[in-house]
Order: structure tokens, then sequence, then C-alpha cells
């Protein structure tokens, strides 16, 4: 158990370096519906609008990892892996220039973890 | 009619002011077919110098577009549905190879509703009126519609050209000039159309820009050089787009899709006949364009006195699904455009069985043999599981079908509106009062009624809650595209009396 909502691979977190270094400060915000929709989106911090509609999930590379509320409801028995694959991604995510994509892996949280995370 | 793979120049550029042009920067991506992922050619990587290039020659060409005759738009309109028809089996084959769907989709729906969708907006053009009204005897309002001006489009790769007709018809037709961003996976069949419709319309007022999102869509999104920007895609980027819009309080129109429920009611299987085989197409339906359309029916919710015997002709029904070569007319589903999209897909596969849910048939990727080996195909796959599980909530856009069971209309109806989305939905009945009542009490923005998947260009289409906003297709979508002049004159020769 190590207690975390969100994770990544060291894959993903080379290329969120890369990126923090061209871009500055990032987030990552999880996307839902079309196209794209259900992968993560890493943005420039200053461009995307942030509030009480958006949960914090934890940070993965340094970098906080946000979802809204309304979809954190249907996700938040799962614990989330940030990956990477190849592929032309649409979405203006910054690391689509690069031929990559970030990825969500998911698996059920333990019961044990669960309790952890619900009460901190 | 044998189909196959199109020929493909080395390289493509962007269309700015009627011409093709490279990009300022030299830079291109390259791009691979899903079929067998071997390369097709090379497009523009954009950045905001390119974009501003577009976006000027449409600037410089808004004022004359825009006065022109609606008689004078409809017949190039018309011209332009004329030239798809006419280059139909190679539209079709370039969708084909740039999206990966089956050409027996191509040639009977992406092109063909093209066609139509050019030629609807070009007929009630020329039907419109404005409106005249006396407000009293000495005081009449008109009001005239007159065109936004420039027009930012960003579409999606599902339906490469159908989604380009889909949002350029009505904007030309409505007297804007037009800067279109295809999705960097599929570039081909825009670039196409601007190669074959070059001389049909003045320089300037279609622009085609190819790039990727946060080098070429933002520059467009947030320039105050446009009038409104129309975006399909996800909720990310789809607030990210209206933010951009917000500093220049441009309009905005939204699709960000769905997980559309596909109701199915006990009285359907009544009698084994010709509709009850609708029916079972009607739930298959999740696998048309391989699961890649915002609508697609993804949540299957079937009475349960008649689940089993139901849900066994939809399986039997998916196991015949033919899977081989998208250029194959007997292939009836092709390929996943990307990578990134065939490994998100299993993924939710993945997490749909550690969730619980049962897999009634395929669950995992399909291996092809030959050139296609290296393609991205994806076995139809139906799990059955309860509404609250991820596979349940998420647009997988792949070929995955989440069933689960209701007793009665009330859970229902709570079911299919446990959902973020509100874009589409099935009913199915042969019931005259479920018919009625159940659409009406699901909360999304088409409701097909025993049937699904149809698309005439003459029924406004478009979301609720989080699939977003304002509606595609019909005659309203001029009005999505234009503002309204109010003109207010007065015969009164009398003055008011304050001053």
């Amino acid at each position: 158990m190590n207690n975390k909502r969100v994770e990544i691979t060291p894959e993903a977190t080379e290329i969120v370096e890369q990126l923090k270094d061209k871009h500055g400060d990032v987030i990552f915000h999880q996307s839902g519906g079309c196209c794209d929709g259900s992968s993560p989106m890493l943005l420039p911090k200053e461009d995307f609008y942030i509030d009480d509609n958006d949960i914090l999930l934890g940070e993965v590379a340094g970098v906080p990892f946000y979802m809204s509320h309304d979809q954190f409801e249907y996700w938040k028995h799962t614990h989330l892996t940030v990956g990477l694959t190849n592929g032309r991604g649409s979405s203006f995510s910054l690391e689509i220039p690069l031929g990559k994509r970030f990825i969500i892996k998911s698996r059920l949280l333990t019961e044990e973890e669960l309790n952890y995370l619900n009460k901190n | 009619m044998k189909y196959s793979k199109p020929k493909f120049k080395e390289k493509y550029g962007n269309y700015i002011n009627g011409k093709f042009v490279e990009p300022i920067d030299g830079e291109y991506f390259e791009n691979h077919s899903p079929v067998d992922n071997k390369l097709l050619a090379k497009y523009p990587r954009s950045k905001e110098a390119d974009v501003k290039k577009a976006i000027e020659a449409a600037n410089n060409a808004k004022e004359a577009w825009g006065k022109t005759s609606a008689g004078e738009r409809a017949s190039m309109l018309m011209k332009i549905a004329d030239v798809i028809e006419q280059n139909l089996q190679e539209f079709a084959e370039m969708e084909t190879a740039d999206n990966g769907k089956a050409i027996r989709e191509t040639v009977n729906a992406d092109v063909p509703l093209a066609v139509d969708h050019f030629r609807y907006f070009a007929s009630v053009i020329r039907a419109e009126e404005g409106s005249a009204t006396e407000l009293n005897e000495n005081t009449l309002s008109l009001i005239i519609r007159e065109p936004l001006g420039v027009v930012a489009q960003i579409i999606p790769w599902n339906f490469p050209l159908l989604m380009l007709a889909w949002k350029v018809a009505p904007a030309l037709a409505s007297g804007n000039c037009v800067v279109l961003k295809p999705a960097e996976q599929t570039p081909a069949s825009a670039t196409f159309l601007a190669e074959k419709i070059g001389g049909i319309l003045p320089p300037g007022v279609f622009n085609v820009i190819h790039g990727f999102g946060p080098e070429a869509g933002k520059p467009l999104a947030s320039s105050p050089n446009v009038d409104k920007v129309a975006f399909t895609g996800e909720t990310t980027t789809g607030q990210l787009i209206m933010q951009y819009a917000s500093k220049n309080l441009n309009p905005v129109t939204m699709e960000l899709g769905g997980k559309s429920p596909n109701v199915f009611f006990s009285s359907i299987m009544d009698h084994d006949d010709d509709f009850l085989d609708k029916c079972i197409e009607g739930a298959v339906l999740f696998a048309f364009n391989q699961g890649e359309v915002c609508t697609a029916p993804s949540r299957l919710l079937v009475q349960e006195d008649i689940y089993d015997e139901f849900i066994k002709r939809v399986v039997e029904r998916t196991k015949a699904i033919k899977i081989g070569d998208p250029f194959d007319m007997d292939s009836m589903m092709g390929a996943q455009a990307s990578n990134d999209q065939f490994e998100k897909i299993l993924s939710y596969i993945d997490i749909g069985k550690e969730e619980g849910a049962e897999v009634l048939v395929g669950g995992g990727a399909n291996k092809l043999d030959g050139d296609l080996a290296n393609g991205f195909y994806v076995q139809p796959t139906i799990l059955k599981g309860h509404n609250k599980m991820r596979v349940f909530q998420e647009e997988i856009f792949g070929p995955v079908l989440a069933v689960c069971t209701f007793k009665d209309e009330a859970e229902a109806i709570e079911i299919a509106n446990d959902t973020m989305y509100g874009l589409g939905a099935g009913v199915w009945t042969r019931d005259a009062h479920q018919l009625y009542q159940i659409p009406r009490a699901i909360k999304a923005g088409r409701v097909w009624v025993n049937c699904y998947h149809d698309y005439p260009a003459h029924a406004p289409f478009g979301g609720y809650k989080k699939s977003g906003f304002g509606r595609e297709n019909h005659l309203m979508m001029l009005n999505h595209y234009r503002q309204t002049k109010n003109m207010l004159i007065s015969y009164d020769k009398k003055k008011l009396g304050f001053f």
C-alpha cells in the first residue's frame, strides 16, 4: 500500500520533465468525453482555470493532477497510473508534438487504501 | 467495385487564400495509416505565424463574401457537393486510409452524407426569410441576419470529411469565411477537398491549416481576429477553448461526446419479426465506426425479463461482425484511428474486467495477418456489469459495449440519466406510451426512437450536460453562425416629448 491515488511511470516522468523545461509550470487535468477524452491532458499552469469544481488527486513528477468533481465520483474507487504510449492524439495536451501520448492505466484501490484515502 | 489505398503525394501544404502554401518554418509531420501503420504523406506542422496568415486571408475575404447573395452561395455549395459526389470513390478510399474505418461505411455513409449536407444548406438559405413586425402603427421592426465574419473550426478525426461538412457547410452558407483545423490524425480529406474545390470559392473564404493542438489549435482558438470558435472533442480541451474565446468575448459551440444509453423494453420480444431483427442490429450498432462515434450507443440497458434471450442474440450478431481489410467491402469493422486510441481502449477493457464486469464476447486486441498485423484492431467487446463501473461512465471511443439490466421504466430512466453526459440515447419499444414518455425523460439532445445512428441534415444534433451546447445540422445552425441585426424604424413624425 502506498496511499496514493495517482502515480506515474518513469517513461512518462521523463517526458513531463522535458515539457516542464520547455513550458514552465504545468498541470495535469483528466479529460472526459469524445475522441481523445478519458486521457490526461498536460497543460501550461496559467492557461487552465482550476477552481472548487476540480479535485486535486495528488502530484506526479512534481505536477498536480486534477479532475472535475463529478468525474471523480465515478473514478474514486480506482488507482491511476499516468503512462506513456506512442501515438498521435489530437487535443491541446503539450506532449502531442512529440508523437507521444499520456495514457491512464487503472486498477481498483484495495480496501486498505480506500480506508486510508477516505480518511485523509 | 474494388477499393484500395489511394495515391498520396509526398507532402501537402496548408490551404490559405486559395493556394497551397508551405509552412513558414518548413516543418512537417508524418501521417500514418491506422490500417497498416504505414506512412501516407506529410502535412504542415503549422505554428502561430501560419495560423495568422490564414486568419488574415479570411478577414480580407469576409467583406465581399458576406455580401454575396444567398443564390450565389447556394450555387457554390451545390458545386462543392457535386465535386465530392463525382469523386466519391477517392474520398471514401482516402477516409479509409486515413482513419481506418471500413470502406463500406465511407462509401455508404461518410461521403454521401457530406454531399447531402452541402446540398441541404445550399437549399435552405434560398427558402429563408427575415421578419418584419409592426410593433405599433408607427414602428416597424426588421430582423435581418448578418454573417459573423470569420469562424475558427476545430474538427475531430472520427468522421473527418463529414465533420468538416457539418461545420463548414452552414458557416459558408451563412456568409462566413472559415479557418479549419482538421485533427492531426486525419488531415487527408480536408486537403483533398481543398484541391478539388479550389476554383469554386473565392480566395480566402475557405482555409485549411494543419498542425498540433498546442501549436496551431491554440493560436486559432485564442485569436482576437476570429468571430467564433466551433469545437468537437473532449471536455478538458473544450474548457480550454472556451477560456481562450472568453478573452475575446467570442461565442463558441462545443460538442464534447457522451456515454449514450440504448434502452430496450420487454415488448420488443413480443414477436420474432423484422422489428426484433432491427432491435438486435440497434444494439450491435455500438460497433459502428469501431465505436468511434460521439453518440456511440455504448451503454446497453435491457429490461430484465427479456435479458437472457435478447443478449444471446446480440452476442450472436456481434460474433458475426467481420473484421478484416478495411478496403474490403465485406469488412464490417476496420482499424481504430491511432495507436494511443488502441491502447486506451485495451486499458478500459482491463479496468472493466478488474471491476468485475463479465466479458460476454471479445475482450482484447484483434491480430490480423500480413500488412494488417501492424494496424490497430480491437475485437468488438461486450461487458456485463453495473452503471457505476468506469466502463459505464467514460467514453471509451472503441467497440466496447457495457450492458446492464433494469426492472421497470423508473429504473431505466434513472440509469439512463446517471451520467455526466447527454448527447445521444436510444429507446426501443412496441409500447405507444413508452415511445413518447421515455425519450422525454432522458436528458439528451438526440433520442433515437426505434432506430439509432441516423444523421439526416434536417434534424438538430447536440448535447445536454457535459456533452456541450449549441447544435449542429438543421437550418437552426445558420443562426449559430450569424448575428441578428434589428432595424427599428419609426414612421411617426412627432417627437417623443422628453426634450
